[in-house]
């Protein structure tokens, strides 16, 4: 019975061809093999994304009512505050996940010829993550959510011409309003999904193509003394693992500190005291603080946001400058800037949280 | 799910750390596989636990609500004759009518056939049922014709000086 199901499943579907590719497929085994789960994370995370989303969509209502629909899930309907909590830092694990996977791709060259493309798909999904990141906060509406958007949305309006035209288009109006919310709530569960899920395939099906990437270190050796496992069962098995110890970090997280919902945003009261952005738009929050204490007014964020771009930019197109799998000086040059990079990020983070002590 | 059914189509040339742990009559690996099979049940349940209770939420209000067992409809004695005013019996819809007779009756305004509302209607003498024609006796509630099989269920209605208190019969 078993064996006719198969055979009517495997005519239809070509599961045999399926199987021999995951026999096939192998994942090496080295010293920095750790990095290779952080994609597999983050893909997990991402996954417990949709479905706390989905759930918390139930009873979500944006608009007007946004507020007294997250007090609702948050207080009323049994267990939203921990769905809630689940979506809130699932979103920060995958953030940190991401960046971890991205920085662990970066420092192991996995970017070099012939993965150049899963490199810029990869930092798209990074971006459309913190647009993510970005219009999910403002969908409960509270205070945090009200004034970190206004603050966010001002940073683009600085910008000569176009700026302040984006500014009020992403905003609905001259300032963040229920119209901002509705917006945003289409961008989070809507646009960005639509984008995000086919360069998520892209991404996928590249990583499927050309396998996991040998670090320099592996390169040098000779193929003989490498050593590797099959993806299936074992990696998988391994993946799987990983994917437990971060559904209990979750779970831990979510329910010990279940993410809080502030006072209901009102426009007319002050800001509350010690608002600062998600840690993940920390850097750059600090970096253009800094700079506009060097240059008052608008020409400090014009400048900040330009430098900004230009560094953002330069480690987009990283592959085109060291593409090629060998030891050179745009190797190390490469290496030096994103532990520049690395080292900016992580001072200014500090530095940022330092500063709101 | 760690444990497919192609396996031994999987791991039969590969030299895999675990192979010489694949003889699937070990005792300790039968012990394993139950607990590990035990603890993802745990994991399961308490996921869809949580989950289940959270869906259900609003049933749980609405069986709450359908708890109430009367209702104070005020200024509602001033319904004139021959019509009917559609209120709120706990979750579910109901009416009042002050029949041209001066008589007071109240129903639920669910159909009984497939649970349209129902409406009153003065100058037919009816109850009626627009989806599928099920027709209602304003005074009794019993089922004259078309679909329905069993009559509105009635409410008991006292008419005080300021409103009209309606309560389970």
């Amino acid at each position: 019975m078993v064996a006719y199901l198969y055979n009517w499943l495997d005519e239809r579907l070509g599961l045999t061809e399926i199987i021999a590719f995951a026999q096939h497929k192998t994942v090496p085994t080295h010293k920095q093999s750790f990095w290779y789960y952080w994609g597999g994370i983050s893909l997990f995370l991402f996954l417990i994304q949709v479905f706390t989303g989905i759930l918390l969509l139930v009873y979500y209502r944006p608009g007007a009512e946004a507020f007294e629909s997250v007090r609702q899930i948050t207080y009323v309907m049994h267990f939203g505050w921990l769905i809630r909590s689940a979506h809130s830092w699932s979103a920060n694990l995958f953030i940190f996940a991401i960046l971890v996977h991205m920085f662990s791709v970066y420092f192991m060259k996995a970017y070099r010829k012939p993965r150049e493309i899963g490199w810029f798909t990869g930092i798209a999904l990074l971006f459309l993550g913190a647009l993510f990141g970005f219009s999910g906060y403002l969908l409960p509406m509270d205070e945090l959510s009200y004034f970190a958007t206004k603050v966010g949305l001002q940073i683009p309006a600085s910008l000569p011409f176009l700026g302040p035209f984006t500014a009020t288009i992403l905003r609905g109006g001259p300032d963040v309003s229920e119209f901002t919310v509705q917006r945003f709530f289409a961008l989070h569960v809507v646009v960005l999904p639509l984008l995000f899920l086919p360069l998520l395939g892209l991404h996928l099906y590249l990583v499927q193509k050309h396998g996991n990437a040998l670090p320099p270190s592996e390169l040098a050796k000779p193929a003989s003394a490498r050593k590797s496992i099959p993806f299936f069962p074992n990696f998988f098995q391994k993946d799987l693992a990983m994917w437990l110890i971060s559904l209990n970090v979750l779970a831990l997280l979510a329910s010990v500190y279940p993410w809080d919902l502030g006072k209901q945003a009102d426009a007319l009261s002050p800001a509350p005291a010690g608002i600062h952005p998600e840690w993940y738009f920390m850097a750059p929050f600090h970096m253009l603080k800094i700079l506009g204490n060097w240059l008052p007014g608008a020409t400090g964020e014009v400048v900040g946001i330009l430098l900004f771009t230009v560094g953002l930019a330069l480690w987009v197109v990283i592959p085109l400058y060291d593409g090629e799998n060998k030891a050179s000086a745009r190797g190390r040059i490469a290496h030096y800037f994103g532990l520049f990079a690395v080292t900016a990020l992580l001072v200014t983070t500090a530095l940022g949280y330092w500063g709101i002590r | 799910m760690s444990d497919t059914p192609f396996q031994p189509h999987l791991s039969q040339h590969e030299i895999l750390p675990q192979t010489e742990q694949d003889n699937e009559s070990t005792p300790t690996r039968r012990a394993f596989m139950g607990v590990a099979a035990a603890a993802g049940l745990c994991y399961i349940g308490a996921m869809a636990y949580p989950i289940y209770r959270y869906l259900a939420s609003p049933a749980e209000m609405a069986a709450n609500q359908t708890a109430v067992s009367e209702v104070t409809l005020k200024d509602a004695h001033k319904l004139p004759a021959a019509s009917a005013l559609m209120f709120k019996f706990g979750s579910s819809p109901a009416m009042l009518i002050h029949g041209a007779d001066g008589s007071w009756v109240a129903f639920s305004a669910v159909c009984t056939h497939l649970g349209c509302t129902v409406q009153f209607e003065p100058q037919m003498n009816r109850i009626h049922c627009a989806c599928h024609g099920g027709v209602y006796d304003p005074h009794t509630g019993k089922n004259v014709s078309g679909p329905p099989p069993q009559p509105l269920k009635a409410f008991k209605v006292n008419v005080a000086v300021d409103s009209v208190t309606v309560s389970r019969a």
